[in-house]
């Protein structure tokens, strides 16, 4: 393919024919892909820091507090899951920022204006973020496993939960891209930033909706974190809140259902506004 | 396509931003190998056109071929044979020159090889092979201009669109990108450039086009604009501005002061004969003056002069 190419003339790949437009779409995510990868190295403070965060809140919230209200059986083995739930829906707060970054600074404009797959820039970033988060659960595991968290359940369901978690992480990764769209400002990351941690907290990834007054465990069991994290403590075999709501006992559906909704409605919103940047 | 054939061909070119027009009927033809400067305020659509012929933008009426090619329908082919660089540094700033070029080259498909070999041809072509493997937001304003045309040739673009290439830079940055440039339009490359400055359209175009309120005022080469408007000048600098208001007012034809350069300008239409009237009206009127002189107007006076005329 390269040896067609003169020294003095630059000519693209013939492609032509749908394998190769598919063959193109995919090598122009790749490419994308590998510009995320190559970000990651040349700012290797910022992904420690990345990785460093979650586990110091879990280390934080596994010691310093110590005890979640109303759980029965060992706290760390209850907290885990939560932590790595919330970990993957804080997600969204870094594809915010990547795609609010590129559309600020005009990169994007040259990607549009290139004869690349078009596509390409969203898969791209959704590659390397999905990546990124199965760097984060690995490390998050590791450093549980370290401090006395196990598994009960097997390796099926081990890969179950992880397949969850990533799910969710899917769901948070298309609803980042849209917001970024919307109105993709540094102000506005920074609203969603501070805005993650209530919506986090109101779910059952660190304490139990027992302990809650009932109008807000309510709210807290049908919240889509909440689902999430009762399916993975029931695949990791690890104690679970108790609660006999609807959602609190159809949390593995919840851990489907709301994450294929999520991307459903944002998907093609996200698609939809990435297309009217040439509106 | 021939060199005869023209490069860029708009008709009739219309876009809306909610209620406000921002091209109103926009008509240019640029053929192949030469450049275009398109000249206007703030606001007058050039950003726009630009866009709307590079493929960001889809218009709301009228036809555009770029290299023969329609825009609307075939925007593919279009990106193949064209360079963008826009107002904002379209780079990655987190990523080295090198890493850069090499990234856009894969997405024009040249092969990863080939990008590879292309980003260095590039970077020794722009003087940034030592800064290659440093991140661009350390380079200078220059630099990062240089390596955002870099990237705007990757492919040897038929057609160039720079729009506003030296907003913002020194002017040892502004002649880089000027003679980079020139180079190009050496090597045949049709290049169509927008900017505010009217040193800039002298100085790199063939042809101008005037710009208001998202139409074409006024096109022509540099020369051409300025015979077409109120002709040649003749600037008389005094010694004594106190003796300003009685030059202006002994002196034939329509006359402008400048204080603060202690000048009188006009314009005139035979020079031989202005030139004679002049220093004999000064004479007569007891005026000495330091320096008389007769000239072409500048493009700023044309442009003043034609935006005035559109507004009234």
């Amino acid at each position: 393919m390269t040896a067609t190419h003169s020294v003095t003339t630059v000519e693209a790949n013939p492609a032509d024919g749908a394998g190769s437009k598919l063959g193109w779409a995919a090598a122009d995510s790749w490419t994308m892909t590998r510009r995320e990868l190559a970000h990651w190295a040349r700012q290797p403070v910022q992904v420690v820091v990345g990785l460093v965060f979650p586990v110091m809140m879990l280390l934080m919230f596994g010691y310093l507090i110590g005890g979640g209200k109303g759980i029965e059986g060992d706290f760390k083995s209850y907290l885990l899951p939560g932590m790595l739930t919330m970990t993957m829906a804080f997600g969204l707060e870094a594809t915010m920022l990547s795609v609010t970054q590129d559309l600020g600074k005009g990169v994007i404009d040259r990607f549009r204006s290139m004869p690349m797959n078009s596509g390409a820039v969203l898969v791209g970033r959704s590659i390397a973020d999905m990546l990124q988060s199965v760097v984060g659960l690995t490390v998050m595991i590791g450093v549980g496993y370290a401090i006395g968290w196990r598994w009960s359940n097997g390796f099926a369901s081990f890969m179950g939960a992880v397949g969850l978690l990533l799910l969710l992480r899917f769901a948070m990764l298309w609803i980042g891209i849209h917001l970024a769209m919307v109105a993709g400002k540094p102000e506005l990351v920074q609203a969603v930033q501070i805005l993650v941690w209530p919506v986090a907290f109101l779910s059952n990834a660190i304490a139990s909706p027992e302990s809650m007054p009932s109008w807000l465990g309510a709210v807290v069991e049908w919240n889509p974190m909440s689902a999430t994290a009762t399916a993975v403590r029931d695949l990791f075999g690890n104690p679970g809140a108790v609660g006999h709501s609807w959602a609190a006992t159809h949390a593995e559906f919840l851990a489907l259902a709301w994450p294929v909704a999520l991307v459903a409605v944002f998907f093609p919103l996200a698609v939809k506004r990435f297309r009217d940047l040439s509106r | 396509m021939s060199d005869l054939d023209p490069a860029i061909v708009v008709e009739g070119l219309r876009k809306r931003y909610k209620d406000k027009p921002a091209l109103d009927g926009l008509d240019l033809t640029v053929r192949a190998g030469t450049v275009l400067g398109i000249l206007g305020p703030n606001g007058a659509g050039k950003t726009t056109a630009v866009r709307i012929m590079s493929t960001l933008l889809r218009p709301d009426e009228g036809r555009v071929e770029v290299a023969g090619i329609d825009v609307r329908t075939r925007a593919d082919e279009v990106r193949s044979r064209i360079g963008l660089l826009g107002q904002n540094a379209a780079v990655d700033e987190e990523l080295s020159g090198r890493q850069n070029l090499e990234m856009f080259g894969r997405l024009h498909h040249l092969g990863a090889r080939r990008a590879g070999t292309r980003a260095d041809e590039l970077l020794a072509q722009f003087g940034l092979t030592d800064t290659g493997s440093k991140a661009i937001k350390q380079y200078s304003g220059g630099m990062r201009r240089r390596l955002d045309l870099a990237a705007s040739l990757i492919s040897r673009p038929q057609v160039l669109f720079l729009d506003e290439p030296t907003t913002g830079l020194d002017p040892r940055g502004r002649t880089e990108v000027w003679n980079a440039v020139r180079s190009l339009v050496g090597g045949g490359t049709t290049v169509l450039l927008t900017t505010q400055y009217l040193e800039e359209a002298d100085q790199l175009a063939d042809r101008i086009a005037v710009i208001n309120h998202g139409r074409v005022i006024a096109e022509g080469t540099a020369d051409e604009l300025k015979s077409r408007t109120g002709g040649d000048r003749i600037d008389v600098v005094l010694h004594d501005t106190a003796q300003l208001d009685r030059a202006a007012s002994v002196m034939p034809g329509d006359v402008h002061q400048d204080r603060d350069r202690r000048m009188v300008s006009a314009s005139i239409s035979n020079r031989m004969a202005a030139l004679t009237e002049t220093v004999q009206a000064l004479q007569a009127a007891g005026i000495d003056a330091e320096d008389i002189a007769v000239r072409r107007p500048t493009l700023d006076e044309v442009f003043m002069q034609l935006t005035k005329e559109e507004a009234a």
